[in-house]
This record gives C-alpha cells, sequence and structure tokens, in this order.
C-alpha cells in the first residue's frame, strides 16, 4: 500500500514543520511534571500537595467540627473551672484527652484514602471487555447484557459486578460511590458528617471516632449537668443557669447527640463483631432470611477476631499513587489486529476507542456503555458528548479536576495520615509501559467522534490506530507522547 | 524523519501485546491472583516457572496481609500513638511491598527480559492484575 505509506511520509513531514515545540529531543525534553492527584478522575478535593483527600461537598464535614469545636470551646471555657475547682482537675484533663483523640480521629478519617481502587488502564479495560465480549457471543450491536462474575468465597457464591466506569470486576465487598464517582474497597457508607466515604482503609478510624465521640458527648453532658446541680445548690436553679448560659447550650446540643452517636456506636459495633458493612447490613447480603444456607463468608465466626480484624488489622496502602509524577514516556502499543476488526465491526465504537487509543481518556468515551448499567448507581457526569469542533485546549467542562480548590484547611502535616507513595513505587522500569498512566492525563482531551478512525486498514502491523486531532501544542505533558504516536501514525 | 522513526525503533522495542493476570477472590478478599498460564506465553516461557513466579507473589501478599501477633502489636502501638508512629516507620504492609518490588525486579532481571517480557508491579495497578507486556521478537524481522 504505498500510497499509505507515501502519505505516511508526508504525515512525517507535516508534522515535524507544524509542531512549536522542539521535537528533536523528545526525550530530553522535560516539561514540568504534575502530580497525578491533578489529574485524578474521581469527584475527589485534593489539598496539601495530593496528602489531603476529601469529598466534593465537604460544608457538612465543617458543620461537624464547629459543632464539635464550639461545644468543647464552651465547655472548657464555662464548665471546667468551676468542677476543676469543685471536684478535681482530673475533669479537664481528661476532657481535653478526649477532645483531642476525637479531633484526630475525625480529621484522619476526613483526610484519608478510604480505599479507592484505581480505574482500569486502558489496555486492561480492553482485554476485560474482549473477555466479556467473548463470552457474551452474538449479543454485538445490542445492549450488552449485565456483565457479572460469580465466585465462590468460603463456600458462598458471591457475584462480582462490573463497573462501568471504573473498567473493572469489583472485587467482593467493594462498591462504587455514586457521590465521589470511585469504586472503594470495602465500601461501607459515605458519610457527609466526615465528608469523605467510608471504605477499608479508613473503617478503623470511623468507628474510633463516632466512639470517642460517643464518650466526650457523654462525658460533657453528664459534667454540665453535674455543675448546674452543683451550682444551684450554692446560688438557685435559676441563677445557676443565669450565669453559665453556655451550659444550657452544651446540654442541648449533648441532648440530641447522644441519642444518634450512641445509637450508631452500637449499630457499628455490631457491624464489627459480625463483619459487616454497613452497605451489605442494608442490603441484607447475608441475612438468613434470604436462604437458610445464607452467611457471611467473610466472618470468622468469633467476635473477637471480627473486632481484632477490623481494628487492629494490618493497614493497607493506598492504591492511587496521589503525590507520584505523571510519567510521559511510554512506548508504543500495537494493539492486536483482532480486536480492531471485532471493535470496528461493533456499533461501540466508543469502546473500540478506549481500546486502541491509550491516550484516550475513558470515561469520556463511554455512552453506549453506560446506558445498561442501573446497578452501578453512578450518575454520570455529562462528559459523555464527544464533540467534533474542538477538540484540543482547555479543560472541558465536567471533568472534575480536583486541583483549583484552594486549601481551606490548614494542612495538618502532624499526622501523617497519607501512605507510602511517594518513594520507589514509582520508579520506572525503562522499558516499562507507561502508557497505561496517561488515562490521568487524558481527561482534558475529548478526542473527536470514533468515526475519524480507521480501525480496518493498520498500515503496518506496529502502527497504532491513534487519533490525530491532539493539538501537540496544547498539552505539554502529553506532547512527548503525542509526537510518538502521531509519528507512528496509520490513520490517515 | 527516517531517521526519527528507526531511531525510534533502537531506542524502545514495540510492545506487541499485554497479558493481563486477573486477581484470584476465591480465597475472600485477600490479595491473589490467579495462577493459571496464559495461553498468550506459551510460546515464550514455561508453565512452571510462571507458576512459580505467581505464587511467590502470592505468597508475599499474604504475608502482607497477614493476621497475626505482630500485625494486632502493631495495630494497637499505631492506635495508643495516635497513627504518629508512622511517620517514623513504614508499616508492615510496606515493608513486603517494598520486598514485593524487589522480587519482580528480580524476576524480570533473571527470567522475563530474556524472553521478551516484563512483569509490572500490580501496585502500579492498583493491585487489580499482574500485567505482562510481550515485546516484539526482534529476532524475526523488524517492524512487523
Amino acid at each position: 500500500m504505498h500510497l499509505g505509506e507515501s502519505m505516511r511520509e508526508c504525515e512525517y513531514s507535516q508534522i515535524s514543520t507544524r509542531s512549536s515545540t522542539p521535537m528533536e529531543t523528545p526525550y530530553k525534553k522535560r516539561t514540568p511534571k504534575r502530580k497525578k492527584w491533578e489529574t485524578f478522575p474521581g469527584r475527589n478535593k485534593f489539598y496539601c500537595d495530593g496528602r489531603i483527600m476529601m469529598a466534593k461537598q465537604t460544608g457538612v464535614f465543617y458543620l461537624t467540627l464547629v459543632l464539635i469545636l464550639v461545644t468543647c470551646g464552651l465547655f472548657f471555657t464555662f464548665d471546667c473551672p468551676f468542677l476543676a475547682q469543685q471536684l478535681t482537675p482530673i475533669i479537664p484533663v481528661l476532657g481535653g484527652a478526649l477532645f483531642l483523640f476525637v479531633l484526630g480521629t475525625l480529621l484522619r478519617t476526613s483526610f484519608s484514602d478510604p480505599g479507592v481502587l484505581p480505574r482500569a488502564t486502558p489496555d486492561e479495560a480492553a482485554d476485560l471487555e474482549r473477555q466479556i465480549d467473548y463470552v457474551a457471543n452474538g449479543t454485538k450491536g445490542y445492549r450488552p447484557p449485565p456483565r457479572t462474575k460469580e465466585v465462590v468465597i468460603n463456600g458462598q457464591t458471591v457475584k462480582l459486578k462490573y463497573c462501568f466506569t471504573c473498567k473493572i470486576f469489583r472485587p467482593p465487598r467493594a462498591s462504587h460511590c455514586s457521590l465521589c464517582d470511585n469504586c472503594v474497597e470495602r465500601f461501607d457508607h459515605h458519610c457527609p458528617w466526615v465528608g469523605n466515604c467510608v471504605g477499608r482503609r479508613n473503617y478503623r478510624f470511623f468507628y474510633m471516632f463516632i466512639l470517642s465521640l460517643s464518650f466526650l458527648t457523654i462525658f460533657i453532658f453528664a459534667f454540665v449537668i453535674t455543675h448546674i446541680i452543683l451550682s444551684s445548690y450554692q446560688k438557685g436553679f435559676l441563677t445557676a443557669l443565669k450565669e453559665s448560659p453556655a451550659s444550657v447550650l452544651e446540654v442541648v446540643v449533648c441532648f440530641f447527640s447522644v441519642w444518634s452517636i450512641v445509637g450508631l456506636s452500637g449499630f457499628h459495633t455490631y457491624l464489627i463483631s459480625s463483619n459487616q458493612t454497613t452497605n451489605e447490613d442494608i442490603k441484607g447480603s447475608w441475612s438468613s432470611k434470604r436462604g437458610k444456607d445464607n452467611y457471611n463468608p467473610y466472618s470468622s465466626g468469633n467476635i473477637f477476631t471480627n473486632c481484632c480484624v477490623a481494628l487492629c488489622g494490618p493497614l493497607p496502602p493506598s492504591l492511587i499513587d496521589r503525590r507520584g509524577f505523571i510519567e510521559a514516556d511510554a512506548p508504543q502499543m500495537a494493539p492486536p489486529t483482532n480486536g480492531i476488526t471485532m471493535y470496528g465491526a461493533t456499533q461501540s465504537q466508543q469502546s473500540h476507542m478506549a481500546a486502541t487509543t491509550p491516550l484516550l481518556q475513558q470515561h469520556s468515551s463511554e455512552p453506549v456503555i453506560i446506558t445498561s448499567s442501573p446497578e452501578n448507581g453512578t450518575s454520570l457526569p455529562a462528559r459523555a458528548s464527544l464533540t467534533l469542533g474542538g477538540p484540543c485546549s482547555s479543560l472541558p467542562l465536567g471533568q472534575p479536576t480536583p486541583p483549583t480548590s484552594t486549601p481551606s484547611l490548614s494542612c495538618h502535616e502532624a499526622t501523617d495520615m497519607l501512605p507510602i507513595h511517594g518513594h520507589a513505587l514509582n520508579h520506572t522500569h525503562p522499558l516499562q509501559e507507561q502508557a497505561a498512566l496517561h488515562h490521568y492525563l487524558t481527561p482534558e482531551e475529548v478526542p473527536s467522534p470514533p468515526g475519524m478512525l480507521h480501525c480496518g486498514s493498520p498500515l503496518g502491523h506496529s502502527h497504532t490506530v491513534q487519533t490525530s486531532f491532539y493539538n501537540p501544542a496544547s498539552q505539554d505533558s502529553l506532547h512527548e507522547d503525542s509526537v510518538r504516536g502521531l509519528v507512528k501514525l496509520s490513520s490517515v | 524523519m527516517a531517521e526519527t522513526h528507526s531511531l525510534q525503533d533502537l531506542q524502545q522495542p514495540a510492545v506487541s501485546s499485554k497479558v493481563f493476570v486477573q486477581r484470584d477472590y476465591s480465597s475472600g478478599t485477600i490479595c491473589k491472583f490467579q495462577t493459571k498460564f496464559p495461553s498468550e506465553l506459551e510460546s515464550r516461557m514455561d508453565k512452571q516457572q510462571f507458576e512459580e513466579t505467581m505464587q511467590s507473589l502470592n505468597n508475599l501478599y499474604a504475608e502482607a496481609e497477614k493476621l497475626g501477633g505482630k500485625s494486632y502489636l502493631e495495630g494497637c502501638l499505631a492506635c495508643l500513638t495516635a497513627y504518629t508512629i508512622f511517620l517514623c516507620m513504614e508499616t508492615h504492609y510496606e515493608k513486603v511491598l517494598k520486598k514485593i518490588a524487589k522480587y519482580i525486579k528480580d524476576q524480570n532481571e533473571k527470567i522475563y527480559a530474556p524472553r521478551g517480557l516484563l512483569l509490572t508491579d500490580p501496585i502500579e495497578r492498583g493491585l487489580r492484575v499482574v500485567e505482562i507486556t510481550i515485546f516484539e521478537d526482534r529476532n524475526i524481522g523488524s517492524g512487523r
């Protein structure tokens, strides 16, 4: 196909003159590196250069913080002097310790990664799609069936669901949080009071928060009542109330909190002892009502063991490398030809794009698949529309990039709630294929519709089918890779 | 331009395909990968060796997630110090992850790279898969 090849030659020369940035040393040019949290696909906010991770809506968290701070502040200011004098100074000390513990666990719960599962790389997603299509033979062009996999765990059959947003089969007990748009391991629930999801990595902090908060609430309630009573012996009830109006406020707050917080602590104590998540309990997944043989395969059967596992078990590190740098180097991927023809034949062109163009952000190209995932429960942002007109330049709307939010909280560097990733895990093997990491880079790129991709005629086997509509100048960090992609361009 | 093309070829062997070894959830939520030998690797390496690698990886991950006296002690100590202890020391899990990274690097150097394969550390894929990159075999003509 020499015509194609001569066109390829033309393409080469066009590219080399057109682009503005120097292309002679694509490997040596070091553009300012961005950190991975800046291009995180979920709906999260990051602070302190990726150290702190929270949900998007944090209003209620601030309310929690204010309530705790104000109530404790009033307690220490108005009630403690009296109590320390009349009873014992241990009271404010104990109160102070409890307060600090509550605050510590709250911040730890709110700021840490709950156990978010990173989204599949384009290659992985393509591989899974191929496997699924192979299994669900003959449903091409139609609404694909709900994708589930069954696995037997400890004698119980568990269904693993496919997450259309993250393009993975969710591990058992994982769930997709629609508010944060992430799959979270051992998903318990999304707690607006702490402004974060509660999952595998922060469940123990959450539990300790509500437990210690229950103690704190009861403590304050009890001692404020004591203060008022002791005061009224000396001066009379009304005078006592008039002298410390703050106490009234504290009593009211504590009274209402006690019921909810203590109740919640009790509920979670039950969950921990039976090794269930809130999600499972609400759905009744392991309830005996579902069937005689239905039992919880994760429970060890022993309450003490279950508690130990939940609270003192090993703390897994964060799977999303927030503070690592986005790597721009990537060897080219020659997609398997059978994959291309298969995708070319199906209606789901978007999935084809996702499969063969690792540089494209997947979740902007999945409208066809999305429609068949009601169980996902995700409300997908409106970024499925692929615009023809302007594929490049600025960030498109709907891409929830977190970094523009300014840190409104002081950086809590005292407690290192961030796991590890800054270090060795980020080194790259020279041959290592880093194209996978590109899906973090590419949300800004809205690809042109798949019609422009000529999947049926890859010129030469080692050429990748990539879009040619990138404006290389728009994304510095993509530039090296786009250069390589364009050089190996096979589509016209 | 022709120079660029061949220069790139020389510098980076083209990736011919990737194989993904998925997680094995039959033992619950612990990190364990399937040990089944993928058919795409049949021409490149020994089944035995592959299974050995996977088994060792699984054992290492089991060690990381092991529940025992040591991990409970670490958990309790961490709780008592309000988790500030992790500012100074690594968690047990992290230590084992480092061990795993070293093991994979070792395996790559000794067994996989000579066969034109590359194992990617699962932690870089969120512990979802073990990605095995199959590079084009340069011995059989170039630029397939």
